[in-house]
């Protein structure tokens, strides 16, 4: 994918099975999952039910349950699974040499200085 | 060594030919001539310069060379003569200095130089040595060539004068692995250092992972997974031990290194090539300068880097098709990338891993296992397509699993049978897994505790066994561990048709299993299953790792059979469990001291202020169970707040927890003058003696000191009635979503009495519900009777249970807070990092810790 990254860091800051979150000023907070299949997903950080953070969900498979009201969200997809209707945004991110990069335009999306650039 | 091989023409006079140089003398390298060579033998005059001192080998056999299985002569590939054959100079032992692109030619480290028209740089990877002091210590190798090979076999060979000899080997991934099985079977005592909680992460899933680590310690290696090194002592300038960031310290006589490997770039780089993580190539391997080509793992290819020996092939093919092109026929179509599989080479441990196995939408994992014989297999399908697979104990079926993902072909017809291989799967055979019971011979055994064949399996259903609870009261089959269960199940269904219901009556723990609550608790404890990943193995989960339901519920259930033992999987618990706080609705957090039976003093109600006015929390509240609850802490907050209140000798109150949550009380006989008992006092010993135990569900106690009953002790878990004459026991109270009064348990005389009953009765409980049952439910379903038959039908049995319990308590005070407040699992509370667009262009990251 063409774009400016932003290097979030080590993959060893999130261990398997974990999510950590990334606040952006004046944008949504992104969470960072790793799964127990060592494959990394950035979502908003907001279930689609009530907003719940996700990042305090237990994670199986690539699978996201929100803590508030165990709601099932894809964490390749953002979509809530089974009978729950709703969508969380995803944001582009990739692994290279040991690090997480996250697509810029992705992170500050929702933030209207940016937007200006 | 550095002499250049003679040389004999033929065909085209070699000075007639195009030059070309190639830089590596490894496996891309030679491979890479070998394939134009097969296209056009006489289109170059070839040079190969190797920096190792030798002919070319297979270095993905070093493993077996290590291991004693091989000899260096057996992985030779290409020996001396192929080089004369093929008027090949080879320059061995003289690594190139510097490429000049200005002048077309390659300068040795011994200065000489050597003209090309095409320049092939095939220079491979370099081992990746992490950064830690005493890296540089004799003794510490990295496992990339012969002699690396050589110094590990010297350390074993100078082992065996003291028994052996230790050796370190630091990454669990497939070459490290590799590494300590040839050091062990060279005689040393092996323990691998994995960073990671799973070995070989980027190859296997959590499941597979744990067979594996179990075999290998089966065989007497050491295996610390999540193990993080921080220093390599050494001694006398030779490395002695390897100190963890835990403080741990294990002792070595060598140290492999075989934590990943690297692009070597450096060559490129400095001659100006594009470079990333690997040297930039396009699909025929030509670099940004037309005349010079890249191949093998030195390279990056649509923006990937290959570790593994397959993609090399693909790649050498393409970069010939290209390199011997006339023009005459069509343009060749390139190198498009390669998917890949990944074999462990160890002597009797079967692993194969290829493709994708992360799942994703639509993705859907097929999974079998087999504990009696060791094997899991898991096969990930999307849109009716093998889009990976993971494979342990019986990997027979890899490479057709891999073929199907290679080739994309629809599995819609054969997806029932996919599972069981391809001898099942594509034989024509009724794609239906009952067939392949029904193809069993008579004498087949179904279950393996029982000794019980199909034959009388079958004659058993015959008989008039027409359910699964039938077949196990007749002829016993699945009786015992349950794991052959589906095959009984299968029998029935083949034998009965469509009379076999084909339902179960137990209600399964969830859809990753079906085995029930009570059968798994049984299990985990008459098999000693003592690892999550084990009993999912072990009792065939059909899912990889879980979900949320049955993660939390076998955390328990193992917390509670070994206690001491078991270690707590965090990323198995519920948030709030994992966080020591109740999340609320906006994503903050509530925080509720203990506040031993409901008593408090000045000292800890200014720290529950301070606490309030430093960290701006919006509410404080009086809760149900007589405690101060602090709302809208911030999860990065919470340790800070830990930490001022345990200063003022508070700990965690576990409002949080599926465990002991409050003792409630009156002020009893101290101060009413209805009290008949000291409730408040007993209230207090009651909520020492149980604090911190997890249990099913949360669990409430309540003690009132006369029949009015003020502290509401008749909808708890566990209620005290002080009376005249001693102390009315009640049990499975409720006061929640289903109102239920307590049941009368027992009167007992003395205190004494009253918390040896309550510590057997909580153990009871413990041991004998299902996960989010509470006492009311659970009494409920087994009856008052059931529970006072297990309290009191043995004289014994209040003791025994006891005892359990207190012995579990002893591995359970410890206050949760306390360890956060000093740091333990931060990163739990802290942000990765934070994103500061300052101006409309720039944007920095901040890392936080």
């Amino acid at each position: 994918m063409i774009g400016d990254w932003l290097d979030i860091g080590p993959v060893g800051q999130i261990a398997p099975g974990n999510a950590r979150t990334l606040p952006v000023r004046g944008g949504a907070e992104i969470a960072i999952f790793h799964t127990l299949d060592n494959q990394f997903y950035a979502l908003v950080n907001s279930c689609p039910h009530k907003q719940g953070p996700l990042s305090q969900g237990i994670v199986h498979g690539n699978v996201v349950t929100c803590p508030l009201h165990n709601w099932n969200i894809s964490l390749k997809s953002g979509e809530a699974l089974g009978e729950d209707k709703g969508c969380v945004p995803t944001i582009p991110l990739r692994v290279d040499a040991g690090r997480i990069y996250l697509l810029r335009e992705a992170v500050v999306g929702g933030n209207p200085s940016a937007q200006a650039a | 060594m550095n002499a250049p091989m003679s040389i004999q023409d033929r065909g085209t006079p070699r000075a007639l030919r195009e030059r070309l140089v190639v830089i590596g003398n490894g496996m891309a390298g030679c491979r890479a001539v070998e394939e134009i060579l097969a296209r056009d033998p006489d289109r170059y005059a070839i040079t190969i310069f190797g920096a190792e001192p030798r002919v070319n080998y297979n270095r993905i056999m070093l493993s077996p060379v290590l291991a004693g299985e091989k000899a260096f002569d057996d992985i030779v590939i290409n020996a001396a003569e192929w080089y004369t054959d093929n008027a090949i100079t080879l320059i061995s032992g003289d690594p190139v200095a510097q490429i000049d692109r200005g002048t077309q030619t390659v300068i040795g480290k011994s200065g000489r130089v050597e003209p090309y028209d095409k320049l092939l740089i095939a220079t491979g990877s370099d081992p990746f040595i992490i950064p830690v002091p005493g890296k540089d210590l004799a003794g510490v190798v990295t496992f990339r060539d012969l002699d690396d090979v050589d110094k590990m076999l010297a350390a074993a060979e100078a082992g065996k004068a003291h028994g052996g000899g230790t050796a370190v080997v630091i990454g669990g991934g497939l070459l490290g692995l590799e590494a300590a099985h040839g050091l062990s079977l060279r005689g040393m005592q092996v323990t691998v250092i994995h960073l990671m909680p799973t070995l070989m992460e980027r190859q296997l899933d959590e499941a597979a992972g744990w067979l594996l680590k179990a075999e290998l310690e089966r065989r007497g290696q050491v295996i610390l997974t999540g193990a993080d090194t921080a220093e390599i002592v050494g001694k006398d300038g030779h490395v002695s031990a390897v100190k963890l960031k835990d403080g741990r310290e294990i002792a070595a006589d060598i140290v492999v290194m075989a934590v990943g490997i690297r692009p070597a770039t450096g060559l490129a780089k400095a001659a100006g090539i594009e470079v990333e993580r690997g040297i930039m190539v396009d699909d025929h391997m030509v670099t940004s300068d037309p005349a010079i080509l890249a191949v093998g793992e030195c390279v990056q290819h649509r923006g990937t880097c290959y570790g593994l020996v397959a993609p090399l092939w693909d790649m050498c093919r393409a970069l010939a098709d290209a390199a011997t092109w006339s023009g005459a026929t069509d343009a060749p179509t390139g190198y498009a990338g390669s998917v890949t599989s990944t074999k462990l080479k160890v002597s009797g441990i079967d692993l194969f891993s290829g493709g994708d196995f992360s799942g994703g939408d639509g993705a859907e994992d097929i999974v079998m296992r087999d504990a009696a014989r060791g094997i899991y297999k898991r096969v990930v399908v999307k849109d009716n397509r093998v889009v990976g697979a993971v494979l342990y104990g019986d990997t027979a079926d890899g490479n057709w699993y891999f073929d199907l993902l290679k080739k994309g072909d629809d599995i819609s017809d054969i997806r029932e049978a996919l599972i069981f291989g391809q001898a099942f799967a594509s034989g024509g055979a009724p794609l239906d897994p009952n067939a392949a019971v029904a193809a069993l011979a008579n004498d087949a055994e179904i279950c393996g505790c029982n000794g019980v064949s199909k034959g009388r399996v079958v004659q058993s259903i015959l008989d008039g066994a027409c359910s699964l609870d039938a077949v196990r009261a007749t002829c016993k089959a699945s009786a015992s561990c349950g794991s052959c269960t589906g095959l009984v199940e299968s029998l029935l269904a083949i034998t009965l048709g469509d009379e076999f219901a084909g339902e179960r009556a137990i209600k399964t723990v969830c859809k990753c299993t079906s085995f029930g609550h009570d059968d798994v608790r049984r299990l985990i404890v008459e098999k000693g299953l003592k690892a999550i990943p084990q009993v999912m193995q072990e009792l065939h989960w059909s899912t990889p790792d879980g979900c949320a339901s049955c993660r939390p519920a076998l955390n328990y259930y193992l917390l509670c059979a070994w206690p001491g033992e078991y270690e707590d999987d965090q990323k198995s618990r519920f948030v709030n469990e994992r966080m020591h706080a109740n999340i609320q609705k906006d994503g903050t957090y509530s925080v509720v001291p203990r506040m031993w039976g409901g008593l408090t003093n000045p000292r800890e109600l200014r720290a529950i202020a301070d606490v309030v006015d430093k960290f701006n929390a919006p509410m404080v509240k009086v809760t149900g169970g007589q405690r101060l609850d602090i709302f809208g802490i911030k999860k990065e907050d919470l340790p800070a707040v830990w930490a001022d209140l345990n200063a003022a000798g508070m700990v965690s109150g576990h409002a949080y927890g599926k465990s002991l949550r409050t003792v409630k009380t009156c002020v009893g006989s101290e101060w009413c003058r209805f009290g008949t008992q000291d409730s408040t006092g007993l209230g207090v010993k009651l909520e020492h003696l149980t604090w911190g135990s997890w249990m099913p569900h949360k669990f409430k106690i309540a003690v009132s000191g006369c029949p009015r009953n003020c502290a509401e002790a008749t909808i708890k878990d566990f209620g005290v009635i002080c009376v005249d004459s001693g102390y009315e026991l009640m049990v499975g109270g409720n006061g929640g979503i289903k109102l239920r009064g307590t049941d009368l348990l027992c009167k007992v005389a003395t205190e004494a009495e009253a918390m040896r009953i309550c510590a057997a009765f909580i153990q009871l409980y413990r041991e004998q519900a299902h996960y989010l049952e509470r006492t009311a439910p659970w009494i409920e379903r087994v009856g008052l009777d059931h529970v006072k038959a297990g309290l009191f039908d043995d004289p014994e049995a209040i003791e025994r249970l006891a005892a359990r319990f207190r012995y579990s308590q002893s591995f359970m005070q410890d206050d949760p807070w306390a360890k956060r407040a000093a740091g333990e699992d931060s990163e739990l509370h802290q942000h990765l990092a934070e994103v500061r667009p300052l101006m409309p262009s720039a944007i920095t990251v901040e890392t936080v810790s």
